[in-house]
């Protein structure tokens, strides 16, 4: 039960945070570069896992949350001049604004006509991007400059171009997603949107309203999604459509799949494991995606809980 | 006294079937009322119906005074109508205690102290004999036991009326009585509405009683007149002597 | 050229696109009417059939008629045949939950399209047409292949429809459809008719793909337009409905043209998806359909 170790779990939650610093120091150049690019792309997938393993929502939309969060932040610099926080901030203004109004409209529908709906809005999305070209670069993107990518902080300013600041940055915004995701999932607010997820009729004959806890939970999801995207700008200075397509809905779906949907943690695991592996392939070959095809249906066949989702349910029930 | 709930010309069709049709119905507040009938009479749409689950075609229905009949199910929920389910449907994955602490935070206005939430669900779970199971998931407790679980997610929601749809079926006879003796226990601070089969349960437990027949109320009345009444006995008992 | 005859051009396009289309929707629909399973893999088993096309009428050396029509024969079977075996392998192993198999057919989608780039390769190939007599009609001359699709599909369509409602096979379908636990009760092979509909979907995509790919390309990313355009027409006609799904595919066909002329494509593609994206949200069971259960 839940209230049972509240300690243990916030210790190994805590643990990986440090583990995960301590690793700044020892990492080779390389496998450096490549983790601090794994946790911003795990706060996408965190942010997937609040809305389809707590609340059962099933989206194959959230490309545009995560661009939504990319373009709103990379333009502010690009087109307005905007400093990285006003920059962050605008980002995850555009993907909480956009949550609210296609939470709105999806939520009318559920199962598969809200996986459908989903995918068709972020479908219009992607194009929106590609049509206004003019200003987002089209397929081509656009790249936020150097220059801009500055941290000023009082005295000190810190270049997000930097190794160092860039692998901090990430652990920052990786850490405060993290134990933002355990609160709420240990929160009350979380044991109604398991409730939800696992009956919701019943849970509105216990008084709930389910639709604007659904909506919040969205709000939610989107919000962290698009603070990927926003640091994905800002961090590694690029913006395009590409990250908008539907394989970036399908991704982090796949991610929070093989992690283990509603473990906090999954989404890390997840992430890591299928990024190395697509990046050890893609040195092969150029059809790299078979390999996302093959782990989507084996995951779904055989191991449908994923790797923590199945620890959970062997040895350690305290997982949160 | 005013009635705690009144139903004014309620009616719901299913195509052509009218499986409630025209019911002016009153419940006096700290009433236990059973509903009984055939199958198909109308019993459980018309409770559904006020407890939201479905909308009317026509007709209104007041709850302590205020019309709640475009209320959606969750809101009269909060006014204070619980219902517990004919199927049992708790949450099957998640433990007991989850399972009531569910609405009893639903009812917790101050939102703050976590032993509140504990202290009203292992309540609830007392009144119902399941403290001990509090940490089992409630998949894995018996068939009684969950009929148990759904009455006490019921009580925690602290209702004004609590409607219970055929809540001794599949109980063995020793769950019965234990489930008589609960449901007094709630009447003292509920009105309760009873969709029940049992006719023994009936008898000892309803104050009045009213009989559906066809989407219609038959006949309504103390136990003992009930049990008098020719018509019920042709319609629903089938036994005309 | 004068407008009538202008608009007479446009319309035949519009009816060789909506041809295809009819077929290529209809499939999917029969498999989401029937067994419930939204496959997002239809395109590329659309895409595998005009690259089977191709490889059987380079591998097959004669008249262009002839390697067409073994192309024509063959391509659908093997399509029919891999869809048979995967279905098999994984859809019926989920037992057919719609959210687990949208998912595993994501992952047939990626499976299929890096098969075909790593053995077909990134280009676009042509095929021959089987034959290429033009019709000359008083203002214009139009590609007797083009018109020769068009009463091709419509013959299969009529044939899907006459097999569906006629025929004991089409009985045994649509009593899947309607409850597939009565259906079992009274001795169906639900099992076997979920397989052979999978198979069924995959194969019209299969024969559409097979029919366009004269006048088009065969290519390993061409899968991704006819499946958007193919949940177009399901949405548009009512999932599962035969009778809806022809008569959007021929007023999306016939509109795609059109409005293509007063708008960029990309802006045609953002009102038309947005457009059925609030359909499903507004009026789930389409515009032409009936509720579905």
């Amino acid at each position: 039960m839940k209230e049972a170790s509240p300690a243990k779990a916030y210790a190994l939650h805590l643990g990986v945070i440090a583990l995960l610093f301590a690793l700044s120091f020892v990492l080779p150049e390389y496998h450096h570069g490549l983790l601090a690019r794994i946790m911003v792309l795990a706060v996408f997938a965190m942010g997937y896992n609040m809305l389809f393993g707590y609340v059962g929502l099933l989206s194959l939309g959230h490309a545009m949350f995560f661009s939504a969060g990319l373009y709103g932040a990379g333009l502010a610099v690009i087109h307005l001049g905007w400093s990285v926080p006003a920059a962050f901030a605008a980002g995850l203004a555009c993907g909480a604004l956009l949550a609210l109004v296609i939470g709105v409209l999806a939520l009318r529908t559920s199962g598969v006509a809200f996986m459908i709906v989903t995918m068709m809005f972020a479908q219009v999305f992607y194009l929106i991007i590609l049509y206004f070209a003019a200003w987002t670069g089209g397929d081509q993107g656009l790249v936020v400059p150097q220059s801009a990518r500055v941290l000023v902080l009082g005295d000190t300013s810190l270049g997000l171009t930097n190794p160092t600041v860039r692998y901090m940055s990430a652990l920052v915004l990786f850490s405060i997603v993290l134990l933002v995701a355990l609160v709420i999932v240990r929160s009350r607010y979380g044991r109604v949107l398991v409730a939800i997820r696992e009956n919701e009729e019943r849970t509105k004959m216990l008084g709930y309203d389910t639709f604007s806890n659904k909506l919040a939970a969205v709000v939610v999801s989107g919000t962290i999604c698009a603070a990927s995207g926003a640091a994905y700008a800002l961090l590694f200075g690029y913006v395009g459509s590409t990250f908008a397509s539907v394989q970036y809905s399908i991704l982090p779906l796949l991610w929070v799949l093989l992690g283990g949907a509603a473990t906090t943690l999954g989404p890390l695991i997840g992430t890591l494991f299928m990024y190395y592996v697509v990046d050890i392939t893609s040195g092969y070959t150029s059809a790299y995606l078979l390999i996302v095809g093959i782990a989507l249906i084996l995951l779904v066949l055989f191991f449908p809980r994923g790797i923590l989702g199945t620890i959970r349910q062997r040895w350690l029930g305290w997982l949160p | 006294m005013m009635p705690l709930l009144t139903t004014k010309g309620l009616s719901r069709n299913f195509g052509g079937l009218r499986a409630v049709d025209g019911v002016d119905f009153a419940l006096m507040p700290g009433e236990i009322r059973a509903v009984i009938g055939p199958n198909g009479a109308g019993k459980t749409t018309f409770v559904s119906l006020v407890s939201g689950r479905i909308q009317p075609s026509s007709g209104m229905i007041v709850f302590d005074g205020g019309d709640i009949t475009n209320l959606p199910a969750y809101a009269r929920v909060r006014l204070g109508i619980a219902y517990t389910f004919q199927i049992t449907s708790v949450f099957a994955n998640l433990t007991a205690y989850d399972n009531v602490a569910l609405p009893v935070q639903r009812t917790l206005t101050d939102g703050r102290s976590k032993g509140a939430v504990y202290a009203g669900a292992m309540a609830a779970l007392e009144r119902t004999g399941l403290a001990d199971r509090a940490h089992m998931p409630a998949g894995q407790l018996s068939y009684g036991h969950q009929r148990l679980l759904e009455v006490a997610m019921g009580l925690a929601l602290k209702p004004r009326l609590l409607i219970l749809d055929e809540p001794t079926q599949g109980l063995a006879d020793s769950e019965i009585d234990n489930f008589i003796g609960l449901v007094r226990e709630i009447a003292k601070g509920a009105t309760v509405l009873l969709i029940e089969h049992n006719m023994p349960v009936v008898m000892q437990l309803a104050d009045r009683i009213t009989v559906f027949n066809a989407g219609r109320i038959l006949a309504e009345g103390t136990p003992e007149h009930i049990r008098a009444n020719a018509e019920v006995q042709d319609a629903y008992l089938g036994t005309t002597p | 050229m004068h407008f009538g005859p202008h608009l007479l051009l446009a319309a035949l396009e519009g009816l060789v696109t909506s041809a295809v289309l009819a077929l290529t929707a209809l499939g999917l629909s029969l498999v989401f009417g029937v067994m419930r399973v939204v496959n997002v893999a239809h395109g590329e088993f659309f895409m595998l059939g005009a690259v089977l096309a191709w490889a059987i009428s380079t591998a097959i050396s004669g008249h262009p008629a002839l390697s067409f029509l073994a192309a024509l024969v063959l391509a659908p079977l093997i399509v029919g045949l891999i869809a048979l075996v995967s279905e098999r392998l994984v859809l019926r192993r989920l037992n057919y939950n719609p959210e687990a198999t949208i998912v595993a057919t994501i992952g047939m989608l990626y499976i299929i399209q890096q098969l075909a780039l790593t053995f077909y390769g990134p280009e676009a190939r042509p095929v021959e047409p089987p034959f290429s007599y033009r019709i000359l009609l008083p203002w214009f001359g139009y590609s007797g292949y083009k018109l020769s699709i068009i009463a091709a599909s419509a013959l299969l369509l009529v044939a899907t429809w006459f097999v569906l409602t006629r025929t004991k096979i089409g009985l045994v379908m649509r009593a899947t459809q309607y409850d597939s636990e009565t259906a079992q009760a009274f001795g169906i092979p639900v099992d076997r008719v979920y397989a052979g509909v999978f198979a069924l979907g995959a194969m019209l995509a299969a024969v559409a793909a097979v029919l366009i790919v004269p006048i088009s390309q065969a290519h390993y990313l061409m899968g991704q337009d006819p499946l958007l355009l193919s949940f177009i027409v399901v949405i548009i006609g009512g999932l599962g409905s035969l009778r809806g799904t022809v008569v959007a595919a021929v007023l999306i066909g016939l509109s795609d043209g059109i409005i293509s002329v007063f708008f960029s494509p990309t802006l045609a593609k953002i009102i038309a998806t947005l457009l059925v994206a609030m359909v499903l949200v507004f009026r789930p069971q389409g515009l032409f359909g009936t509720a579905s259960r």
